[in-house]
């Protein structure tokens, strides 16, 4: 066992699987941070400190600094991961999809479809999402619903070091395109990451609470949310499932359906917007699938339907709250 | 062209302001009071002040993430900016853009920018509706030398050339794109003017810390698109006297630059020293205008601190005109 922060678990683990197959190449932004200047390469690394000393040890041809140009970040990730390499691509924030999509949604996501199952594209996407910064509306999305939308794609969304190092390391070994994200808000957050070369499956979703009465389904920073209220209600004699989903394409199904059967009771709790979303994906799954176990309708807990404001007053209200987790409990439970 | 005495002092204010503006930020910023990412523009004044002194309210410009300066030289108000930035329900955004956001139509100021390369094709629609509406008129995409590696930068010039759209396209090289040096990142070594010539453009070069430098050759260009040439692209050597972003370590810089550019780069000090030596202005004349300048800016922060705050309903309103 080792504690370290998620952000250095990203760290490590891009530095091991670059070690262990000289296929892995990494580019993006500001990754090596200095190029040109007279501070010289690696003057100071990436903004999120998530490729430091990368460079030095791996080189140009591996480490690939890039001018500000998202679609040719993924395009080129394409053409690499097309041509034999395995591409980790960073986007500084998740936000510059946007800049990228055509490459991530029309290109990444589609080749193996469209070629007839004859290529393969393994390509990891990772980017830094999330609000909480008061970063505004163009540096503070959730994007992971937008882009599980999207066949052809992974998405996956780790909320502790350990499942940074097992997802990643997935990540890096899959043969199709994943996403990656990465909360702002996790960077500095400390954890104990198992020794050995471990991987987690994608479509396993963590249980990270136990209890009768309640689902909760999570991921990303909302799986801290969720166990702290979790454990505060435990006290109370209230007991709710806290459901990591880690990815959620693929989705584990089974895990969510399993625990509804027992609690009866769903609630999804996540930083996207609402519409057609993870949140209203998982409503309409148990709706499906495990109606005849709902003792009361199922409760989603997200951002309004609105851009992610600036001022503290409005992000706060914007976003989830722990308060806001606590209250929906009550409601389910106090359904009739 | 000779100045008169009050364009003189006008520019000079418009300059004192966007510095002092900046600088003070810089200080709060330190305090924790200023949610959020902040990008100051101090050291490039004259860009800003020596392009938009030779537009009205009916031309449009669209700037960047670094858009305070752009935003105070086409006449947005100074105290309702700075409660923007202090998240106020007064602000010119209410609270919900901040810093990264500022925009004010009314002004021509069609929004600072969080996304690098994101304004230039939006210039060249406003350029083409100035086109359509036939009075001379023209729009202005501030980019810096990294968003000239945008795709959207590329597309746009070409798409106003063919076009014809009367759109400027003003390049501020001020060396750096976040923490890599132009010489890294921007192939035409060191030029951007070269690039926008070769999408067909008739370009420009100007000093872009000396306000008289960027004000001559933006009549230059002015002139020409106003008189229906098409579009013209303008790049201005500049300097960026903080970081990147408030709390940048800036350890890309050399030995002792910081200290250099505010010596020998300062566009205020150029500035002063050329209309004092040319007996256009009295040092004295410019010290009033300092002085005024700090009392707006205190007055700004002071309205800032105390101006009300949005509250939870907020989040709600302005998502659409209705729904
Ligand atoms: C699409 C996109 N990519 C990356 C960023 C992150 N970013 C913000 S400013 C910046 C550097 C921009 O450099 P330049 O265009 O030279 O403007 P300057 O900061 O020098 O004013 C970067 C990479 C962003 N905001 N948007
Ligand atoms: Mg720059």
């Amino acid at each position: 066992m080792a504690n370290m922060m998620y952000r250095e678990a990203v760290l490590r683990t891009i530095f091991e699987e670059m070690e262990r197959d000289e296929n892995v190449v990494m580019l993006g932004e500001d990754i090596v941070g200095g190029m040109g200047t007279a501070g010289g390469p690696e003057a100071i690394g990436g903004i999120w400190s998530t490729s430091t000393g990368l460079f030095g040890k791996f080189g140009a041809n591996r480490v690939i600094d890039t001018p500000i140009s998202e679609s040719a970040i993924i395009g080129a990730a394409n053409g690499l991961a097309l041509s034999g390499k395995r591409p980790i691509a960073e986007l500084m924030f998740a936000d510059f999809i946007g800049v990228s999509l055509d490459q991530i949604w029309n290109q990444m996501g589609k080749f193996r479809y469209m070629f007839g199952g004859k290529s393969k594209c393994p390509a990891v996407v990772r980017m830094a999402y999330g609000a909480g910064f008061n970063a505004a509306p163009q540096h503070s999305q959730s994007v992971h619903s937008l882009l599980t939308s999207m066949p052809g794609l992974k998405v996956v969304i780790p909320s502790t070091p350990a499942d940074v190092v097992g997802l990643l390391r997935t990540a890096i070994r899959d043969d199709d395109p994943v996403m990656f994200l990465e909360h702002k808000a996790l960077y500095a957050t400390k954890g104990e990451v198992p020794d050995g070369d471990y991987t987690i499956p994608f479509g396993h979703a963590r249980l990270t609470r136990a209890g009768q009465d309640v689902t909760i389904v999570t991921c990303g920073l909302m799986v801290g949310f969720c166990e702290r209220v979790a454990d505060k209600l435990a006290k109370e004699g209230i007991g709710c499932d806290v459901i990591d989903l880690r990815t959620t394409s693929p989705l584990d199904e089974e895990a969510i359906l399993d625990s509804v059967e027992v609690t009866g009771r769903l609630i999804v709790v996540d930083e996207s917007t609402p519409r057609c979303s993870i949140a209203t994906d998982i409503v309409a799954l148990v709706a499906e699938k495990a109606y005849s176990s709902l003792k009361a309708p199922s409760v989603m807990v997200t951002p309004p339907h609105t851009p992610v404001p600036f001022a503290r007053e409005l992000e706060s209200a914007y976003l989830p709250s722990t308060d806001k987790i606590e209250a929906a409990v009550r409601k389910i439970l106090a359904w009739r | 062209m000779q100045l008169s005495r009050d364009a003189l002092l006008r520019a000079y204010r418009q300059m004192k302001v966007i510095r002092e503006f900046e600088e003070r930020l810089h200080t709060e910023i330190m305090t924790g009071e200023i949610a959020g990412f902040t990008h100051l523009y101090c050291g490039q004044e004259a860009v800003a002040v020596g392009v938009c002194e030779h537009l009205d309210s009916v031309d449009k410009i669209i700037s960047t993430h670094r858009g305070h300066g752009h935003c105070i030289a086409k006449g947005c108000d100074v105290p309702t900016m700075m409660k923007e930035i202090w998240g106020s329900s007064e602000g010119t955004c209410k609270g919900k853009g901040g810093s990264m956001h500022i925009a004010d139509l009314d002004h021509g100021m069609l929004g600072a920018n969080g996304i690098v390369g994101g304004g230039a094709p939006i210039a060249v629609g406003a350029a083409m509706a100035a086109k359509i509406d036939g009075k001379g008129k023209v729009s202005i995409a501030f980019s810096g030398d990294g968003a000239c590696n945008q795709g959207t930068t590329f597309e746009a010039m070409n798409m106003a050339v063919v076009t014809k759209a009367p759109c400027i396209f003003v390049f501020e090289n001020n060396h750096y794109s976040e923490h890599t040096g132009v010489d890294y990142a921007v192939g035409t070594n060191l030029d951007i003017a070269s690039r926008a010539e070769a999408f067909g453009m008739k370009v420009w070069r100007g000093n872009g810390v000396d306000f008289f430098s960027v004000h001559e050759t933006m009549r230059e260009v002015l002139e020409y698109v106003r008189a229906g040439n098409g579009p013209a692209a303008v790049e201005f050597d500049t300097e960026r006297f903080f970081g990147h972003f408030e709390g940048d370590p800036q350890r890309y810089r050399g030995e002792g630059e910081l200290d250099r550019i505010r010596d020998e780069r300062d566009c205020l000090k150029i500035f002063r020293e050329k209309v004092t030596q040319a007996k256009l202005l009295e040092g004295a004349d410019l010290d009033a205008v300092d002085a005024d300048v700090m009392s707006l800016i205190e007055a700004s922060v002071e309205g800032a601190r105390a101006a009300p705050r949005p509250t939870a309903e907020d989040v709600l309103t302005d998502v659409y005109i209705s729904y």
